[in-house]
């Protein structure tokens, strides 16, 4: 099944799910190790050029994602009042944090007027410079939002453990595989 | 009696600060500026600037011995025309700018070496420390503006070890030291 159900999701969603989540660990792994790389390292330009690429590759990814999701049915959240609300704070803010990375992230790279280029392929041009220190001001937000990110996603994957081996239920599985939902038909 | 002694006074005082003429550099009218060049790979010259400073000095022609100079920067406003390297010559690498937000020039003593050239020893700080440089200086002229005031200008040359410093980020053997040129015209107050 393509589609979401409110019982389980389809397995574009799925596929959306879990391709954005390795791009994001890879990104906050990647970025996080580059950042300190020697001069002298080979992969000192190569590695923010793939960064910076797969990155915006990402963000064309995501709004994909979002727009599809909003036209789907999602399924019904299993657990308590405030753990269905939790929940649902918890996915709006990984979508802002995310998106809040995009944009800080195009803020470094562009606040000289410089575009950025995705592989050679094609170039994302400059908005130019929106505000004073945009280069350093954008980089505080782009280290802090991706250490909220993964501290958020990381409890975001606890509680989907938590549904799994303590409360028994679906939540897990249903994200994993479009077949399981009849158990609970 | 007294007031005669007062006049006489005063006149002194004028008659000896005319000679030694105290200058504001033209930072409001970007007639200075303070570059820097260091090497990529050895292979070429990267230069860039500090865009907000300012800047005074004492100068009479007469006695260039008795010159002073001091200028304070504003590290923050590094600028390399680029970014990304602006904002990692920003962090804790380089320049360290939260930390160290200023860095400064005073002259202790002037040697003049006849022509307009001077040889200007003081202390430069930088990252939070301070090391006595030499700063070979040459005075390009001095004279009238056309909109009433006096201008004299200088430019000067040093280099520095970013080691000295304290900066240690090693960008190859290269580029270990960091040229400066500043080029200021100052104001007669």
């Amino acid at each position: 099944m393509l589609k979401n159900s409110t019982l389980s999701y389809g397995w574009l969603s799925i596929v959306f799910h879990w391709v954005s989540a390795i791009i994001v660990i890879g990104m906050f792994a990647l970025g996080w190790w580059m950042v300190d790389l020697n001069y002298y390292s080979s992969w000192y330009t190569d590695a923010p050029h793939y960064h910076k690429s797969v990155g915006l590759l990402l963000v064309a990814l995501m709004l994909v994602r979002l727009t599809w999701n909003l036209s789907q049915k999602t399924p019904t959240p299993l657990g308590t009042k405030w753990e269905i609300k939790a929940a649902k704070l918890a996915h709006l803010l990984l979508y802002l944090l995310v998106f809040s990375l995009f944009i800080s992230g195009y803020l470094i790279s562009t606040a000289d007027e410089r575009g950025i280029t995705i592989f050679n392929w094609f170039t994302l041009g400059s908005l130019g410079r929106f505000f004073a220190e945009q280069e350093d001001i954008a980089g505080m937000v782009h280290e802090y939002v991706a250490y909220v990110l993964i501290g958020l996603a990381s409890l975001h994957g606890l509680a989907a453990l938590k549904h799994h081996f303590i409360n028994n239920d679906n939540t897990l599985v249903r994200m994993l595989t479009i077949k399981q939902q009849k158990e609970q038909q | 009696m007294r007031k005669s002694l007062l006049a006489f006074g005063l006149l002194a005082l004028l008659s000896s600060n005319a000679f030694a003429a105290n200058y504001v550099v033209d930072t409001s009218g970007a007639h200075a500026s303070i570059n820097f060049k260091i090497q990529h790979l050895g292979y070429s010259w990267i230069t860039g600037r500090f865009n907000t400073f300012d800047g005074k000095f004492s100068y009479d022609p007469a006695k260039p011995e008795a010159a002073t100079i001091n200028v304070n920067i504003d590290t923050q406003s590094v600028d390399s025309n680029h970014a990304e390297r602006d904002k990692h010559l920003r962090s804790e690498d380089f320049l360290y700018v939260k930390k160290y937000p200023n860095a400064k020039f005073v002259s202790t003593k002037v040697e003049s070496l006849g022509g307009e050239r001077l040889k200007i020893f003081g202390d430069f700080s930088l990252h939070g420390i301070t090391k006595p440089i030499i700063i070979m200086a040459e005075k390009i002229g001095e004279g009238k503006d056309p909109w009433g005031g006096y201008r004299a200008g200088f430019s000067g040359t040093t280099r520095i070890a970013m080691a000295d410093y304290g900066i240690m980020t090693n960008l190859g053997p290269a580029s270990t030291h960091v040229e400066l040129m500043l080029n200021l015209e100052g104001v007669q107050q």
